[in-house]
């Protein structure tokens, strides 16, 4: 649907220059613009939403928000007594618990990420047909309460770290940015995903394959120098390669992330930015065939 | 000169039925049609193409609302009205023409949308205004008042699963109500709740038109759309079919007129308003009243209550011939009997004159309890209907102990009921 808005030029702060604004409605075919600043007037709902989400997750559980803890943990355990004791997969030197958890860390945001904005916009379909807002509300907000699970989770890590006489270096301060790309990779995957799952609900099943063949081809439980130089470029392309070695990089500072962040940081930005124009194509079917 | 709040030109919306766009596809299923379209278009060379099975739930709909109208949208069921809606509001994309609004829009296509059962009342307040477009500071403001609204204040703290469909009803009708857009479209959402709630939300949206606001109001409850809104738009298969003053359309819409259904508790019924699109080129039925053995007109008949029907009719002088008939027909419009002057009729008055009145006596309504219709009809044999018209009139039928033994008799039992008597004998003789 193309929506065009004029506000009026005095009132610009003011709440009711939305009172003042003329929507033009018409059919519309083909790709249409972001129009992002609809997103931005609507910044309470994504808010809402997700604080809906996090307010939601842990209801009616015993251990609570312990689970964001206990998930990634256990995980490790079982990892570290398969992968590090018995196949003794090598780890750049780190200790092997911690160079799983560190990788599961980022891992787990992306994949939960992946796994809730996929479902999205189907399980929220009763609010796709029965009111407006910009639809990408919704897989966003999907998105964002796995960094609560992560910030919790991260306790853990500086606790291994204190425990493992890991001390932190100058690279900590990139973390931020690899932590904005994985976000960044699980929203362009959520898009993609979230649009083609309201339509064909094979999507919806084919999410836990995805997400589970997606972390064998990621250095969560190996590091990635052990895949072929010649390999390395397209090894990149899997956006989460470049994002779980620069956070081991960032946090335990070893081997700096290979030539590939490069690669993985363009491929985040195509997954992202060919998500949100296919999104806001599928966008105006989205009442119709929910 | 008001300005033009809403304005809608030619607008359209065609859905595809059991075609790509309107169905649930699995991948598979498009990919095997991919794969065979080549073949198909090969097979159908030659061939008319196939029919693509379009429905136009909106067609051509044109018209305007000036600033601080409250406009009802009336028609039946399918009628286009919610699909206008949700153009308006921007939740589906027309297939044609064009509509504009000038002003922030509200709509309330159900009350409580986005409700979540584990959260409280009070975080749904929050969560349902953000979703029905209220500011964070425009919520806390109207907390107050939204919470004593919907009277719940004990439950405030209460995750909402725990509520009962009332309460729950109540706040989020409570929430919807304090939204404050300068254009609210709303669909049908005053069907809920108890009378008493209804009629405070009815106060409520009644203030809401006299606050200047600009309201399209879809509804099937005439007595409200009537109290509301000064202009009605009705639709009929997606179409504008009439736009006008509430009262005039409203009657019309109710009365005999239209196969719609007229329940006139009076029991009287004026068939005076409509075209007749049959061989008489005037109306002849010009109105038809139920009447109980009293002769005082009604609309609930007891089961084996004695009936009345009184059809006045003019220029039968024309059709000496014609006989006068009416149908019985179920809620579903299924044909129950009927009956006509030709099969009974012993009493004409000689000479005829210009008007005339048939009665028809039923001494014992043979129908179940239930809702019923009565079509009127004026036909001569070798030539055809005159006259007729669907859904003249409708009435009751209301439970009764016909037997004299007690026994509870439902529509279960069948539309209508047999005199008789049963006995049950032993076949062993003493």
């Amino acid at each position: 649907m193309k929506v065009t808005t004029h506000d009026e030029e005095t009132a610009m702060a003011d709440p009711a220059i939305e009172a003042a604004s003329t929507i033009v409605i018409r059919p519309s075919r083909g790709w249409v613009s972001l129009d992002l600043r609809d997103l931005w007037r609507y910044r309470e709902l994504l808010y809402f939403l997700t604080w809906r989400d996090i307010k939601v997750r842990y209801k009616q559980t015993i251990f609570g928000a312990a689970w964001a803890i206990l998930q990634p943990f256990f995980t490790m355990i079982v990892f570290s007594v398969f992968f590090g004791r018995l196949v003794r997969v090598p780890s750049d030197g780190i200790p092997y618990p911690i160079f799983a958890y560190s990788g599961l860390l980022p891992w787990q945001l992306f994949s939960q990420a992946v796994t809730r904005s996929g479902n999205s916009l189907v399980s929220n379909r009763h609010l796709i047909t029965k009111i407006y807002f910009p639809r990408l509300a919704i897989p966003i907000s999907a998105v964002l309460p796995g960094l609560v699970d992560f910030g919790i989770a991260f306790v853990v890590l500086l606790v291994m770290m204190v425990y493992y006489h890991i001390a932190p270096t100058v690279a900590l301060l990139t973390l931020p940015f690899f932590l904005l790309l994985a976000v960044a990779a699980a929203l362009g995957v959520g898009l993609w995903l979230s649009a083609l799952n309201l339509k064909y609900r094979d999507v919806g099943y084919t999410i836990p394959f995805l997400t589970q063949f997606w972390l064998f081809a990621t250095p969560v439980l190996y590091p990635s120098s052990l895949i072929p130089e010649k390999w390395q470029a397209l090894y990149g392309l899997n956006p989460m390669a470049g994002v779980v070695e620069g956070f081991r990089w960032a946090l335990l500072g070893k081997a700096p992330p290979g030539p590939f962040l490069a690669i993985s940081v363009g491929a985040v930005m195509l997954l992202l930015i060919g998500g949100l124009y296919y999104f806001r194509r599928m966008e105006k079917t989205f009442a119709d065939v929910a | 000169m008001r300005d033009i709040a809403v304005r809608v030109e030619n607008l359209g919306k065609r859905y595809t039925i059991g075609g790509p766009q309107a169905q649930y596809q699995t991948m598979r299923e498009t990919a095997t049609q991919m794969a065979l379209a080549p073949l198909r278009r090969l097979r159908q060379l030659g061939r008319p193409g196939p029919v693509e099975e379009a429905f136009w739930a909106l067609k051509d709909v044109s018209f305007e609302v000036k600033q601080g109208d409250v406009v009802g949208i009336i028609g039946r069921n399918g009628a286009g009205k919610t699909t206008l809606l949700k153009i308006l509001s921007r939740i589906t994309n027309p297939t044609e023409g064009y509509a504009e609004t000038r002003g922030r829009v509200g709509s309330l296509l159900e009350v409580g949308t986005g409700f979540h059962p584990e959260l409280t009342g009070r975080e749904n307040i929050y969560l349902n205004g953000a979703i029905l477009g209220m500011k964070r500071g425009e919520i806390d403001r109207k907390f107050d008042e939204i919470v004593a609204f919907s009277e719940i204040e004990k439950f405030l703290d209460t995750p909402v699963k725990r509520y009962s469909s009332g309460m729950y009803v109540r706040l989020a009708f409570a929430v919807a109500a304090h939204l404050e857009p300068e254009i609210l479209l709303v669909d049908e959402v005053l069907a809920v709740g108890d009378a008493a709630f209804q009629k405070k939300c009815l106060g409520k949206m009644g203030d809401v038109a006299i606050e200047g606001r600009t309201v399209l109001f879809v509804s099937h409850n005439m007595t409200a759309v009537q109290a509301l809104c000064n202009r009605s738009v009705w639709l009929e298969g997606g179409r504008v079919h009439c736009d006008g003053n509430s009262t005039d359309l409203i009657r019309r819409y109710l009365s005999g007129a239209k196969p719609v259904g007229v329940h006139q508790p009076s029991g009287e019924y004026d068939l005076t308003e409509r075209r007749n699109d049959y061989l008489a080129d005037k109306l002849i039925a010009q109105s038809l009243r139920i009447l109980d053995k009293e002769g005082m007109p009604k609309n609930t008949f007891l089961m084996g209550e004695e009936m009345h029907l009184v059809v006045d009719v003019q220029g039968m002088s024309d059709y000496r011939e014609a006989l006068i008939g009416v149908i019985f027909k179920s809620i579903d419009g299924q044909w129950i009997t009927s009956i006509n002057s030709g099969m009974t009729c012993s009493h004409v008055d000689e000479p005829r004159q210009k008007e005339e009145q048939a009665i028809l006596r039923i001494p014992t309504i043979p129908l179940t309890p239930g809702f019923y219709w009565i079509d009127v009809s004026v036909a001569q044999q070798g030539i055809g209907r005159l006259d007729y018209i669907e859904h003249a009139a409708s009435f009751t039928v209301a439970e009764a102990d016909v037997y004299g033994s007690g026994y509870r008799t439902t529509r279960y039992f069948g539309l209508v009921y047999l005199m008789g008597d049963w006995e049950i004998r032993n076949k062993v003789r003493r």
